[in-house]
């Protein structure tokens, strides 16, 4: 193996999940995106000592490895590095997801529901016909019987998922939606069994049946949404999923998962690395870049004994330092304090659908004991009385009402999810339509997390690529820069790291040099006049000098002034020095920016913003906005943030563009109004619907055509968000291409 | 109306073949990874290793 990187004692046993003497591997890998790839991969790891099987999922981007309970988790992603792909193997507690458990099992409902449902429908058609014409009473019977053989069991079944929810609330003192529809669909199916029993003209089975199979399309839609996104986060988590170099008691380094660390622990941290966890240096100096934790963009210098917060960046030499708060407790103990109170206030939110169905029980309730009464003082006979109620109970169950936000969610999320933007909560498209003004972090987010090669354009293609390639070999911040210029991602091979000067490798049988300018020879090259950090290569006479600064985002003023015009009120608040945040805030027209403020200075902000009346969308990245990101009515953060700025934000987007914030929100507003629209057609539908069961019109065919009638003209509407207004295309293409343009 | 006797259960037949199809293919994970079968019929991996043409 080529590279500095990768040492020769790796313990990452950590990730092999063994049950039945099968040892279990998960990797989430990069760049799978062909045909070619999927057989190259499972060829080579199958081929691995002790690898029983090796399956690459195309969908999750996601390989699984089975074997012997020796399988070495380094020598597989060391195989598949050699091939071109960067492997991360997953916590073994996370890949055991309940979540997809959980799908699967709804979608076995609905596939019995389906099936239910089509075959009640075939034999009811026949009864509806034939009553019409000349149907006996025999094989009406039949029929009917022949439909409680199959919705019966089929309810019981499919019903699941409705029945256990609602006894759940009922046990707990609640009534929530699945109360009424269990109702709905038991009282149904009892009235059908009856009315079958007396030879009557009219049974309802279809009707039950049909509505669990609608509810499960809403209720599958829904956790496909969520799923989908999950899966993409669970993968990003393994990517970002740090190590550590620790110092064995022997003396020797081992690679381990940082999660493993404990107090005590000793660790080596290079340059170019995170620190893994909050400690104390050791031994050796150097700078830290602080800024996701602070916001903060001039690095600190440290030596012994300087205290080291886990995340910050390793910029010059390497360090030795004791672990002091390891795990999960490795943030600033103030941030943790001002994320639980806002959390208790955000958990308050109440989602449309659940207003909506506050009212939807007591109403139909009340709709079908009154028409029960008025039918007996109005001379009906009880055994009609009860018919007429239960039809009316039937007629309104809540098909529509159920398909109507999650149809819009699952449309709203997929455009959001192809242009990047991955939604972390079920009821953020409905918070983030709600926002009426933006406050942005600045390091990270309006500017590039990573600093740019900023004259790429000028030098020659094949030396940029030859330099770049090279730089895969370090980690070096500059050249970890560099390296994003490769189009070819495969590390040259045997190359050798000089420490603090650079990275050597023979390329086409000429040595070539990338590093500082004195390790290329290029010390008088005459490039003082560039005041970004600069990194040269040389390969004999082929010679380049990259210079890398922080860049704005290269479409940050386009999107601010798009968020302008759409009527939001804009707020810069960063951790970061006045004279740094200055400039960008008047490049970008914010009149409104503060500079130098603290953690809990920003919530104090977000909070006063509150108490005037506005919702606050809040984007950062760094662990300094996270109780910010937590406080706001609605959160972003771009994928380079930190974890936890990250979890608590209710969406992610992806690149190196601004515009996906403009997309996102202009997404989520649209999404809003199809909702309300939808709720307002299937309230239209009960309006109608209601009067007409309870003057004892509804048959089951007018249950039937109502009921599938209003489910599907809900879903038309949610499908009209497909069609991108022009005014998003721009926006989306932006989206795909990040382009670069120097602040 | 004899013609139930048959027609119905040869009905219900159908409909639970396709049911059992469906449940299968879920618990047997073919619908795990949907976008990868589509590709996987265009691997060779049926041809020897001579006519493999490696790409790496």
């Amino acid at each position: 193996m080529s590279g500095l990187h990768v040492l020769p004692v790796k313990d990452l046993s950590h990730f092999v999940a063994a049950s039945d003497g099968v040892a279990h591997l998960t990797l989430a890998v990069e760049g799978i995106n062909c045909a070619g790839c999927i057989g190259r991969i499972e060829k080579a790891v199958a081929a691995l000592p002790g690898v029983r099987e090796a399956r690459v999922n195309f969908t999750t981007k996601r390989l699984s490895v089975a074997g012997a309970e020796s399988i070495d988790p380094s020598r597989v992603i060391d195989t598949l590095e050699q091939l071109g792909y960067r492997a991360y193997p997953f916590d073994p507690a996370r890949v055991g997801d309940t979540d997809a458990q959980h799908g699967k099992q709804l979608l076995l409902c609905l596939a019995v529901a389906g099936f239910g449902a089509m075959n009640v429908m075939l034999l009811s058609v026949s009864v509806w016909s034939g009553n019409v014409t000349d149907i006996t009473v025999e094989t009406r019977d039949l029929f009917h019987w022949l439909s409680a053989l199959i919705a019966l069991p089929v309810a019981a079944y499919a019903g699941r998922p409705f029945f256990q929810s609602a006894f759940a609330a009922l046990k707990s003192g609640h009534v929530n939606m699945d109360v009424p529809i269990s109702l709905g669909i038991t009282l149904a199916l009892g009235m059908s069994l009856v009315e079958t029993i007396q030879h009557a003209e009219h049974a309802y089975f279809d009707s039950a049946v049909m509505l669990i199979f609608f509810l499960l399309c809403g209720r599958y839609l829904d956790q496909a949404m969520r799923g989908k996104t999950r899966s993409v986060a669970g993968n990003l988590a393994a990517l970002k999923a740090e190590t550590a170099r620790r110092v064995e008691p022997s003396g020797e380094l081992l690679v381990v998962p940082a999660a493993v660390l404990q107090a005590g622990d000793r660790v080596m941290v290079l340059a170019g690395e995170r620190v893994p966890a909050d400690g104390r240096v050791r031994s050796g100096n150097s700078s830290l870049d602080e800024s996701l934790i602070t916001g903060e963009t001039s690095p600190r210098q440290v030596a012994a004994g300087a205290q080291l917060y886990a995340g910050s960046l390793n910029v010059s030499g390497a360090i030795e330092m004791e672990v002091v708060t390891a795990g999960q407790g490795t943030l600033l103990e103030e941030i943790e304090r001002l994320l639980e109170r806002a959390f208790a206030a955000k958990s308050r939110y109440v989602q449309l659908a659940d207003r909506a169905a506050r009212y939807y029980a007591p109403v139909v309730h009340t709709a079908a004991a009154l028409t029960a009464f008025g039918w007996l003082v109005a001379g009906a006979s009880v055994h009609d009385a009860i018919i007429i109620a239960i039809s009316v109970l039937i007629i309104t169950c809540p098909c529509a009402l159920a398909l109507a936000v999650p149809a819009v969610q699952v449309v709203a999320a997929g455009q959001l999810f192809r242009a990047g933007v991955f939604l972390n909560a079920g009821d953020a498209i409905e918070r983030l339509a709600d926002v009426d003004m933006v406050v942005f972090d600045k390091t990270g987010t309006l500017t590039l997390p990573e600093g740019r090669i900023v004259n790429a354009s000028e030098v020659d293609p094949d030396t940029l690529e030859r330099a770049a390639r090279l730089a895969l070999s370090s980690r070096h911040p500059l050249a970890v820069a560099l390296a994003r210029e490769a189009h070819d991602r495969k590390p040259f091979a045997e190359t050798t790291e000089s420490k603090g000067e650079g990275v050597r490798a023979v390329i086409d049988g000429v040595e070539a040099r990338l590093g500082s300018l004195a390790f290329c020879g290029l010390a008088n090259s005459g490039s003082s006049h560039r005041k970004g950090s600069l990194i040269a290569f040389r390969r004999a006479d082929e010679t380049a000098i990259f210079e890398m600064r922080q860049a704005l985002r290269g479409d940050a003023e386009a999107t601010m002034r798009r968020i302008v015009k759409m009527g939001l009120a804009v707020h810069i608040v960063s951790g970061d020095r006045t004279e740094a945040v200055e400039p960008i805030a008047k490049r970008l027209g914010v009149a409104s920016w503060f500079a130098a403020v603290r953690p809990a200075g920003k919530v104090a902000f977000l909070e006063e913003l509150k108490a005037n009346g506005h919702r606050v969308l809040m984007i950062g990245d760094g662990i300094n906005d996270v109780a910010a990101l937590a406080a706001a009515h609605a959160s972003l953060a771009p994928i380079s943030a930190a974890d936890i700025s990250q979890a608590q934000s209710d969406a992610v987007f992806l690149g190196d563009s601004l515009a996906p914030v403009a997309l996102t929100l202009r997404t989520a507003r649209r999404a809003k109004a199809a909702m309300r629209q939808n709720l307002a057609l299937a309230v239209v539908y009960n309006a109608i619907a209601v009067p007409v069961a309870m003057a004892a019109f509804v048959t089951p065919l007018i249950a039937a055509a109502a009921m599938s009638g209003s489910s599907i003209l809900v879903t038309l509407n949610a499908l009209r968000l497909r069609r991108t207004p022009r005014a998003d295309q721009p926006a989306a293409d932006a989206a795909m291409q990040p382009a670069v343009v120097q602040p | 109306m004899n013609v139930l006797v048959y027609l119905v259960p040869m009905a219900l037949g159908l409909g639970l073949a396709g049911l059992f199809a469906f449940v299968w293919s879920i618990r047997n994970g073919q619908l795990d990874d949907l976008d990868g079968a589509a590709l996987r019929v265009l691997s060779d991996d049926d041809l020897a290793d001579s006519e493999h043409q490696p790409r790496s």
